[in-house]
């Protein structure tokens, strides 16, 4: 009746090892051009360079010129940054400086702090 | 290589036996078996052991486990059985779940 | 019940029939089928037995599987729990029916260290499901979690999931929740199930505990939205609802006698109608009981039978009593034909006394029944549930037909009808046994106050209990009061004294004047003798002096008329 348990690991091994090469597909969501906005385009660039070299595709998007966009990704507070791919999608919001949160929320380090 | 895979067929079970319960290949089960792998790789080379558990392909192994959170990590040995929830990117915590760390000192730092 | 067909997907709301007694009928068919209903109530309301009722019931009536989720007792404890409830847990797992998942959560031994969902929660379910071919589910009490796991963001999110997953399946759910202090459940998941939210109490009155549910909503649905009464006993769970039967049940032409002659013939001549309800009411000592013993036996003399529920004395006490007054019961409870029920009103809840009285019946299938006093049940409860539950009573007996007597005391001070205002509306007939107190004794009067659909006796009887049972006499009513006891049988006396009187007065009168008559007629015989004698005597002298004569025989005749002598 019991099922021995089947080990998956060497899937996951592999499943693993195509994440590390996995393309990240990067929206940052502005209003218009402003301090915080610039600030935040900086940040996420260095950020990218730095982590993500050669398997990233970043989009900047102002959302006074493309307003519908940001009624269809559900955005209110501006800066957002999407992360679309790898899933889960996640949203981050202000001006990316804290780069250790950043890289969490990327999947890019372990978390350190409960 | 894989020091966990080598070690499955050796006679002597490993000394840290640890279960990896997912249900498929989701980005957040992928996460927790990088991290646990990282971690294990770092504080217990060359005796641990993981098996991944896909309950999508064997659902009834949930309820003999008692796994209700996904992805679950049970340390099966050494005895007693702990349970680790999440997909492990807390290392701090998963170092005091595994009985790797004192748990006073994980809460040091983070009272710090 | 038969087995529901699936209809058309256009049909407003398919229901599940949960086959617990009473719950089908105020949710007016069962539970909303391939929905999510939540059930809540404190601790030991009876959540669990009712998921488990609806499980088994699920299986047994409707042969539709089900998968049991348990957050709190094992597969083992639950089996123990409703095993002295009848059912055979371990039978349907053996028998691939009925899937028990335990899940056990131990805080202490749990870590978090990331995110994570409940997917393994679903996988397992999804399992169980699948194992059994489950239609049913219930999860209780899904809350437990809420002390299991530690983020409770995303507990929230994945209970709401899981919610819309049951739905996805089409699986009919029961998802019991304990209540909170100001919420329907604990962590208020009631806003997440939406459709049907069914509500468990379980309160102590006067140390009597009773059971009450109700349908807090139900999406789509008519249902009752009383509180009903609720019991458990060996045979589950039973909702009472307040008018199951409504008031369509058949009524009968047929009459039962009352025990009493003279009692009938003040009923339209032939006593109560079949299937009629009766109340009895007097004061202490005034034979209410002696007329409820005296029908029962006049049931029992039919060859028919009759329970005679007693809240006050034992059989035996019942028994002794009602053979000093020649009605002999015993020789009916020995034939069969009488089953007393002795209890104490206190012993337990209104509801139970019902549960109890409906099962008894249902058993012995009585013609008549006898509820003795029935005012001594509203010392457990208030006046309101006491006529509640007896119009559910009354309800339940007509419809089967049954004729029932019901004493009731009334207490002293009060006026009478006030104190059977709460339930003398449910009766047909109302018979009420006064005390009057006159001369230094108390006699008994016999009313009837009112009998439904006949032509009854307006008059007053006295109620006399003799050696040979019940005697009903009429009363003297005179000089504008109702004479009973010694005063009316003086004032018979009295009355018989002045007849003789007043007829030997009229013989004596007669008597008299026959003699006047006959002195008169006496005196006229003498008169006309004497007229005779002188009309001689005159012949005699006219032919002496014929003038003389003559003149005085006119004055003689003149005199005579005056004196109307002819």
């Amino acid at each position: 009746m019991k099922k021995k348990p089947v080990n998956q690991c060497a899937a996951f091994e592999k499943a693993a090892a195509d994440r590390r090469r996995e393309t990240y597909v990067l929206r940052l969501y502005v209003a218009g051009i402003n301090r915080r906005s610039e600030a935040a385009i900086r940040n996420v660039k260095a950020l990218c360079e730095e982590h993500l070299q050669g398997r990233y595709e970043l989009e900047v998007v102002d959302i006074y010129q493309q307003p519908t966009l940001a009624k269809g990704e559900q955005i209110i507070a501006a800066p957002t940054l999407i992360k679309a791919l790898p899933e889960p999608l996640r949203r981050f919001i202000g001006d990316m400086a804290n780069k250790e949160r950043m890289l969490v929320g990327l999947d890019l380090q372990p978390r350190k702090k409960s | 290589m894989t020091p966990a895979k080598r070690q499955t067929h050796q006679a002597k079970p490993p000394k840290w036996d640890l279960r990896l319960y997912v249900a498929g290949q989701t980005a957040r089960s992928v996460t927790a078996f990088a991290n646990l792998k990282r971690i294990c790789e770092e504080h217990l080379p060359g005796q641990y052991r993981i098996q991944v558990i896909d309950l999508l392909k064997q659902p009834q192994l949930a309820r003999g486990d008692q796994i209700l959170a996904l992805p679950t990590l049970v340390r099966k040995l050494p005895e007693p059985v702990r349970k680790i929830i999440g997909d492990l990117s807390n290392v701090e915590k998963v170092l005091v779940g595994l009985d790797l760390r004192a748990r006073d000192a994980a809460n040091e730092e983070k009272a710090g | 019940m038969a087995k529901r067909v699936r209809r058309g997907k256009l049909e407003p709301l398919e229901k599940c029939p949960t086959g617990i007694s009473g719950l089908d009928e105020i949710t007016e068919g069962g539970l909303p089928r391939g929905r999510p209903t939540l059930v809540c109530g404190s601790a030991g309301s009876g959540k669990t037995l009712l998921g488990m009722e609806f499980l088994i019931r699920g299986i047994t009536s409707f042969n539709e599987p089900g998968v049991f989720m348990a957050f709190e007792e094992s597969a083992q404890e639950l089996a123990e729990n409703v095993a002295s409830l009848g059912f055979d847990v371990p039978g349907l797992i053996a028998r691939k029916k009925l899937l028990i998942d335990h899940v056990r959560i131990e805080r202490s031994e749990i870590e978090e260290t990331g995110e994570y969902d409940l997917e393994g929660l679903f996988v397992r379910l999804g399992a169980a499901v699948d194992e059994v071919g489950a239609k049913r589910v219930v999860l209780d009490t899904v809350e437990a979690l809420f002390g299991g796991l530690p983020n409770e963001a995303i507990l929230r999110a994945e209970l709401r999931r899981l919610f819309r997953w049951l739905k996805t399946r089409g699986l009919t759910a029961v998802i019991t929740g304990e209540t909170g202090e100001r919420t329907l459940t604990r962590y208020g998941i009631e806003e997440y199930i939406s459709d049907c939210v069914i509500f468990l109490d379980h309160r102590v009155n006067n140390q009597i505990a009773t059971r009450r549910l109700r349908v807090v909503k139900y999406r789509g649905s008519k249902h009752g939205t009383n509180e009903y009464p609720t019991l458990i006993d060996e045979d589950g769970l039973s909702v009472l609802p307040i008018t199951s039967l409504g008031l369509s049940y058949p009524v009968s032409r047929d009459r039962v006698s009352t025990g009493v002659p003279r009692l009938d013939a003040m009923l339209g001549g032939k006593g109560y109608y079949r299937g009629s309800t009766v109340l009895l009411s007097g004061s202490a000592g005034t034979g209410k009981s002696s007329l409820a013993a005296t029908f029962a036996d006049s049931i029992c003399r039919s060859g028919k039978r009759i329970i005679y529920l007693s809240f006050e004395e034992s059989a035996d006490q019942i028994i002794r009593n009602m053979q000093s007054i020649g009605v002999n019961l015993k020789q009916w409870r020995e034939k069969g034909n009488l089953v007393f029920n002795t209890v104490r009103p206190t012993l337990q809840g209104l509801e139970m006394h019902l549960a109890m009285i409906r099962k008894m019946v249902k058993a012995f299938k009585p013609h008549a029944i006898v509820m003795d006093p029935i005012s001594n049940l509203i010392s457990v409860s208030d006046r309101i549930d006491t006529k509640a539950m007896l119009m559910r009573l009354i309800d339940f007996l007509k419809n089967q037909g049954i004729t029932a007597v019901f004493t009731s005391l009334t207490t002293g001070g009060l006026e009478l009808e006030q104190t059977e205002e709460g339930v003398s509306s449910l009766m047909d007939t109302w018979l009420l046994v006064k005390m009057v107190e006159r001369n230094g004794e108390r006699n008994r009067l016999l009313y009837v106050l009112k009998s439904r659909g006949m032509s009854h006796s307006n008059q007053v009887r006295e109620f006399r209990l003799t050696d040979d049972g019940i005697v009903l006499t009429d009363v003297y009513l005179g000089g504008g009061e109702v004479l009973t006891g010694s005063a009316r049988m003086l004032q018979e006396m009295q009355d018989r004294v002045q007849t003789e009187v007043a007829a030997a007065d009229a013989a004596r009168r007669k008597r008299e004047l026959d003699i006047e008559k006959a002195d008169l007629r006496a005196d006229l015989d003498a008169l006309k003798a004497r007229l005779a004698n002188i009309e001689a005597e005159q012949n005699l002298a006219q032919r002496g002096e014929t003038t003389r004569i003559e003149t005085l025989g006119q004055r003689r005749r003149s005199l005579s008329r005056s004196r109307q002598a002819d």
